[in-house]
């Protein structure tokens, strides 16, 4: 008998953390950059010597509040760290600090698109916690090998609501925090490198059942990919487990991105007893109004509110309006291009058309792109003055301005002679030579085969090597051809 | 509160620690006197009264985002009682 698949419901809650883009961790000046020799980073705060006090990052705390502004948090006002009390050697303090009662960011939401639509994600919080240092289990036979250089590292943790129900949801959702988060500049969300992470709450109802099923969470994700197929195949193997008379048992699971599927790391018999409590050693912040204002100032114009902008103000079609809010070195040298150039459909065709193929051929992304935007606004002027064709300026002056990084449009185009011609007797004198040419299609123009316009205009072209001004080029031929 | 065997053990498996049944026993005494004297604060009324979370009211001591303050590796390794040049080591944490 075939499983019935579609007699469930999957309800998915994700946890992402991602680690901000600081220079020193959230509570010592130890350098949070990535890569380091091991142990380089530790100072007696990180490595808890007796009297040793931590100290807050003020930074840390602007960053996170800027992703709940982002998301539309409530931001709290009085903010207590806690300590969540473990035992582990990946944090010498035998706590990690995090918050517990009032995570500065509070319900919120994301907006996700998939095929079913657009859709918002609830947040439950987002909040702030040092991240642990790294256990290593395969240097040494013996021992677990200790760096504590991420230890400290500030992160911020994005706890969804028990919001999504496929996999795809899960999907979009991690894509839009990873954008967000790299477009405010608070996260690299590099998720191979760790510095994003994502755990899957997992569970399965009947449909139309209110009541929340046995949930199983899921860990080390680490790609957007692998989320989706980790929750993909963990939903199917709760529905199989169910149909086949078994139950699901609260565990936590860990995907296996060799073959795709999940395994059991533990059995949670009892919640965790982290025994919070205020961390004394850190004193309240606040988060004033003045603060507040000061973030929301300095924050630039959220990758939806642009979308809107480029469809409702500056008339891009949604599709090319979002492909530009897709990344945020996009969304910068198109600002910049409509700061140079009122022509702001021509510069998202240029965008999307000749920039990101040239692109895609090099395998490079966008920020790493050398003609800078006022340059290609020279080009982009030329082309809509008439002075060139948009074929000749993408595929012979536009390679060179890149080459060059900065240039003058006009200048390349009349150093190699591209210019187009507006003069009238030149003209002449090509559509002359190319009605001469094709008498017979001339009679049969004559005879109402207007299409044939277009042929000529061709011809007129390849004869001007695409100098001939088309405006002027189709004016004169209609009317000598009328004169024949 | 009622120290029993079941809180001791919890504890003990929280910290990591462990204890022969004498010293359990000598651990539920020294655990129930705590509990006794910290309950005595029961006594007060504290209806209107704000926890005290922190004894100064210092708010927003704030660290700029420098990086200043590491200490070398050898220096840190110094004090570990495990270590090899690089990392600090503790007894295998995961079992194979």
């Amino acid at each position: 008998m075939p499983i019935p698949y579609e007699k469930y419901e999957a309800v998915i809650g994700l946890e992402v953390h991602a680690q901000l883009l600081t220079k020193s961790k959230l509570f010592s000046g130890d350098s949070a950059a990535f890569g380091a020799d091991a142990n380089t980073n530790i100072s007696p705060i990180v490595l808890a010597y007796p009297g040793a006090l931590p100290m807050l990052n003020k930074r840390a705390v602007e960053y996170a509040v800027k992703m709940g502004l982002a998301c539309g948090c409530s931001i709290e006002h009085t903010n207590y760290f806690a300590r969540k009390n473990y035992f582990y050697p990946d944090l010498p303090k035998g706590y990690q600090i995090s918050q517990h009662t009032t995570p500065v960011c509070k319900n919120g939401f994301v907006k996700i698109r998939t095929a079913n639509g657009e859709r918002d994600i609830l947040l439950n919080r987002i909040h702030l916690e040092e991240d642990a240092g790294k256990s290593l289990h395969e240097v040494d036979d013996r021992n677990t090998s200790l760096d504590y250089n991420r230890a400290g590292v500030p992160l911020i943790e994005i706890v969804s609501e028990p919001d999504m129900h496929t996999a795809e949801e899960a999907f979009a959702f991690v894509t839009e925090l990873r954008k967000l988060v790299r477009y405010l500049g608070i996260c690299d969300g590099n998720m191979e490198e760790g510095s994003m992470r994502c755990d899957a709450n997992v569970s399965i109802r009947i449909k139309g059942e209110k009541e929340l099923g046995t949930k199983v969470e899921v860990k080390n994700l680490n790609s957007i990919r692998n989320v989706k197929k980790a929750i993909e195949f963990e939903i199917s193997r709760m529905i199989e487990l169910v149909e086949s008379g078994g139950k699901v048992i609260q565990q936590t699971r860990s995907f296996d991105a060799s073959n795709d599927t999940t395994f059991s790391m533990r059995t949670k018999e009892e919640a965790n007893d982290y025994r919070y409590f205020t961390d004394p050693d850190l004193p309240p912040f606040i988060i004033t109004e003045e603060l507040l204002h000061a973030i929301r100032a300095a924050m630039p114009p959220l990758p939806e509110e642009l979308v809107r902008k480029y469809r409702d103000l500056l008339h891009l079609p949604e599709y090319d309006a979002r492909v530009i809010c897709d990344d945020a070195a996009t969304i910068r040298y198109f600002e910049l291009l409509i700061q140079t150039t009122t022509h702001a459909k021509a510069a998202a065709n240029w965008l999307l058309g000749p920039v990101k193929s040239f692109l895609n051929d090099k395998g490079e992304s966008m920020d790493e792109f050398t003609l800078d935007a006022s340059s290609l606004a020279t080009l982009i002027e030329l082309v809509e003055s008439g002075k060139v064709n948009f074929s000749i300026a993408s595929s012979r002056i536009f390679p060179v301005m890149v080459e060059k990084g900065t240039a003058d449009a006009l200048e390349v185009a009349t150093e190699l002679n591209l210019l187009q011609n507006s003069d009238a007797g030149d003209i002449a004198q090509w559509v002359d030579e190319v009605l001469l040419g094709m008498p017979e299609k001339v009679a049969e123009y004559k005879k109402g085969k207007k299409g044939l316009i277009g042929l000529f205009m061709g011809e007129v072209k390849k004869l001007s090597k695409g100098k001939a001004d088309p405006k002027i080029a189709t004016q004169l031929l209609t009317e000598k051809l009328e004169q024949r | 509160m009622q120290v029993t065997d079941k809180l001791v053990e919890d504890l003990a498996n929280l910290s990591r620690l462990s204890f022969n049944e004498q010293e359990k026993e000598e651990i539920k005494k020294d655990l129930q006197k705590m509990i006794s004297f910290v309950n005595k604060l029961n006594e007060v009324n504290t209806d209107g009264v704000e926890p005290l979370l922190h004894m100064t009211d210092a708010v927003n001591v704030y660290r700029e985002d420098i990086v200043q303050g590491s200490m070398r590796k050898e220096e840190a390794l110094l004090n570990a009682p495990a270590a090899d040049g690089n990392y600090f080591k503790v007894p295998k944490v995961i079992k194979k």
